[in-house]
């Protein structure tokens, strides 16, 4: 049970790790601003399958380290990331029950406070004039749960992870 | 809900000082293999390319660089000859003169930061001593400066980025002025030029080296586009970059000598000096 414990946590962290490299991936030329955050959409899963396993220190320490590894301004994305889990846990017994269009909704604004914390903020430091697709990883990212629910679910089950 | 105060906290303090820069640079070792990490596919296609490559290729490849070498050497010959030329004439002028400049060859990363900002990554950080603000060339033109220095990797704004401005000079006249990132990869603008100004597309912008960042006279972009509106007081003036900025991988990171080289009194110092650089 123990060992099967940290076996399952090493999988969670290790998805975190590869949607990490995920959202850094170069797109080729325009592409890139239609990357999703990855590394949300896993915390999100997590959150609302695992929740006891994956909290809000789960998701501001990854954050803080998504902050580095796209050199924002440090804790602008551990404190979006920590704000949408912290819901993610407050709701995720109503959310299991939900059919999956309905969890594709939420997911979608989930990413859409995410963004707009972030927007938020870097209107804060400097009010710059952001081009319209600053918004389009949320519309992809929505796309896209579909496909991080699936492969999740398998990494989940393969390992059956308590 | 400690992590919205610790992030509000590290949000404040890091917008208002320099000391998380620590911080940052500790998270980066845990961060930053990953960017090697992401970069590994390029660099595994670069070197199948290369060892495929046929012997006749790479022939052809290494007469054209010695061609192009044979050339370049023939210039650096005048070279000397001018910028000895150039320190004398200073000299008549009582004007100090700055040069010798060190160089280090940085490679990009091919990771992709965030997409509205025009912030790229290279594989050499503070362990090689860059630091932040240097001037950052490729073998046409200025590419951008260092923006944040991490031990193993730094981050580079491009002159293209929305939030750059770099100061220029018409190199036909001399004419000062100031160009601004225009957000796309091949588009600089020049907003604070008036009307009547003297300048035409074709005109060559080379750094001014007013305000201390970009040492003075390397290339940044050709003029492209002059309209000027009879009822608006600037012009709108459109320019080229002329360094590669999406194909390049190789980029120089420039060290400028702070102290200026003196006139005439030391030619010999003077001489091992430039030798030194050239080697380098």
């Amino acid at each position: 049970m123990q060992l099967n414990n940290y076996v399952g946590f090493f999988r969670i962290i290790l998805t975190l790790i590869v949607a990490m490299c995920l959202r850094i991936a170069p797109w080729p030329g325009e592409m890139s601003a239609f990357n999703p955050d990855w590394v949300l959409l896993v915390l999100v899963y997590w959150s609302l399958t695992l929740p006891d396993r994956v909290g809000i220190f789960h998701a501001w320490t990854f954050g803080l380290l998504t902050d580095v590894l796209t050199g924002r301004l440090l804790g602008q994305y551990a404190l979006a990331y920590s704000l949408v889990i912290y819901i993610c846990l407050k709701l995720h017994k109503q959310l299991r029950q939900f059919p999956f269009l309905q969890q594709g909704l939420f997911v979608f604004f989930c990413l859409l406070l995410s963004q707009l914390l972030l927007f938020f903020i870097k209107n804060l430091q400097h009010p710059a004039q952001l081009h319209a697709s600053f918004w389009l990883p949320v519309f992809t990212g929505t796309l896209a749960w579909p496909l991080v629910y699936g492969v999740l679910r398998f990494v989940g089950l393969s390992q059956r992870i308590k | 809900m400690v992590a919205v105060i610790a992030s509000v906290v590290l949000l404040a303090t890091e917008y208002s000082s320099s000391k998380l820069i620590p911080l940052r640079a500790t998270l980066s070792f845990f961060v930053d293999p990953l960017k090697y990490f992401v970069d590994l596919p390029t660099v595994l296609v670069d070197q199948a390319a290369d060892s495929v490559s046929s012997y006749r290729t790479l022939k052809m490849e290494n007469e054209r660089l010695r061609e192009e070498q044979l050339i370049h050497q023939t210039r650096l010959l005048k070279f000397e000859a001018l910028e000895k030329e150039n320190i004398r004439l200073r000299a008549l002028l009582e004007n100090s003169f700055k040069l010798g400049e060190q160089v280090l060859v940085a490679e990009l990363l091919s990771v992709n930061m965030a997409p509205y900002e025009h912030i790229v990554v290279v594989n050499k950080g503070t362990r090689f001593g860059v630091h932040p603000q240097q001037p950052v060339l490729d073998a046409n033109g200025v590419v951008g400066q260092v923006f944040r220095a991490l031990p193993f990797t730094s981050e580079i704004m491009l002159i293209t980025d929305p939030n750059h401005a770099i100061p220029v000079q018409v190199n036909r006249n001399g004419l000062l002025t100031i160009a601004v990132g225009g957000g796309q990869l091949n588009r600089l603008v020049l907003p604070f030029l008036p009307s009547n100004a003297d300048i035409r597309p074709g005109d060559l912008l080379i750094t001014s080296g007013l305000g201390g960042t970009f040492p003075q006279g390397y290339p940044v972009a050709v003029v492209d586009e002059f309209t000027s509106q009879p009822n608006k007081a600037f012009a709108t003036i459109t320019a080229t970059p002329k360094a590669l900025l999406d194909r390049n991988r190789e980029l120089m990171i420039v060290w400028s000598k702070s102290t200026p080289v003196p006139l005439i009194s030391k030619p010999t110092a003077n001489e091992a000096e430039t030798q030194t650089d050239a080697v380098k």
